[in-house]
């Protein structure tokens, strides 16, 4: 307990993700915050990236982080902007009303 | 020691402000939320020894994404009271799910399967360099494709939002330049003791 080790920062990531999921079953109606649910969770994928890495003395997984936050800020920018998008059109931004495909 | 103090505070504040996150009633609340625990979770990196992960964090994270979300939250004129509904409902499936997960996930951990790894692997050289090194030679190629990604993002981005509104009034740069001082432009002489309004007009009826 007085002691750091790897399962420290696993169990950590673990937790985060799941509030991550327990996010998305919660706000179901709102993609806002589904996005930062979704967001939540690449950060714990995350920190279980750079915990093996600097456990095991290999860089590639804090790499592998670097091109996970390339992505996951594409994702955001992507996602963010089909919602202002949407918003648009259709005035409201509950996921029920995301049925139709034509916009 | 203070190594452990500074984790449990760095984890315990992470993981109310993701709780907060979810549960916040405003939007604009949980972004701000979100910003803490990216703070913390960037804490956490250099607790563990990645330096470079930590400022990155700090600056795509809290400075571009987490700031976008906030414009994006204020921008958009919706009644988020009204989202809200059946929050209750959900509720018990959601920490059921989220339990099971946490058990299986920790369950996984303590099951010896990674060998009790007790210390981090500690490099004589600046983890900065040794990511440097790495990536700007082996994994060059791929570098070049992350910037491509995020290229196709903000052009993604930007021709998705852009519409063009009518009945606006715009600049046209290029009728703008295309003006010739003759084409606009007159001198009228104007003999002293009259207006130019004057002027003009006997101008008109010569």
């Amino acid at each position: 307990m007085l002691e750091l080790s790897l399962n420290h920062y696993l169990t950590v990531s673990a937790m985060l993700f799941a509030l991550g999921i327990f996010g998305i079953f919660l706000n179901r109606k709102n993609v806002i915050t589904i996005l930062m649910s979704i967001e939540l969770m690449l950060l714990a994928v995350n920190i279980n990236m750079v915990a093996f890495s600097a456990y095991n003395g290999d860089l590639e997984g804090q790499i592998f982080s670097l091109f996970i936050l390339t992505v996951a800020a594409a994702e955001a920018a992507i996602g963010l902007a089909i919602l202002v998008v949407f918003f648009r059109n259709r005035g409201s931004i509950a996921v029920e009303d995301v049925n139709v495909l034509k916009g | 020691m203070i190594e452990v103090l500074f984790f449990y505070l760095f984890a315990g504040v992470m993981l109310a402000s993701s709780v907060m996150v979810v549960v916040s009633r405003n939007p604009v609340y949980s972004v701000l939320f979100l910003i803490l625990a990216f703070f913390n979770a960037a804490g956490l990196f250099v607790l563990i020894g990645a330096e470079f992960l930590a400022m990155l964090l700090v600056v795509v994270y809290v400075g571009a994404v987490a700031v976008l979300f906030l414009f994006v939250v204020m921008m958009l004129d919706i009644n988020f009271a009204e989202m809200r509904a059946g929050f209750q409902k959900y509720l018990p499936l959601g920490l059921i799910v989220g339990g099971i997960l946490v058990f299986e996930l920790v369950l996984a951990m303590y099951g010896d399967a990674f060998g009790g790894k007790t210390a981090p692997v500690v490099s004589e050289i600046a983890n900065t360099t040794r990511l440097g090194g790495v990536l700007y030679t082996k994994y060059a190629f791929l570098f070049q494709l992350a910037g491509l990604i995020l290229l196709v993002a903000m052009i993604g981005a930007i021709s998705l939002t852009l519409r063009k509104r009518a009945g606006v009034r715009r600049q046209i740069i290029a009728e703008q330049n295309a003006r010739r001082p003759a084409d606009v432009l007159e001198v009228i002489k104007v003999p002293s003791g009259k207006t130019p309004a004057a002027a003009n007009a006997g101008k008109a009826e010569e």
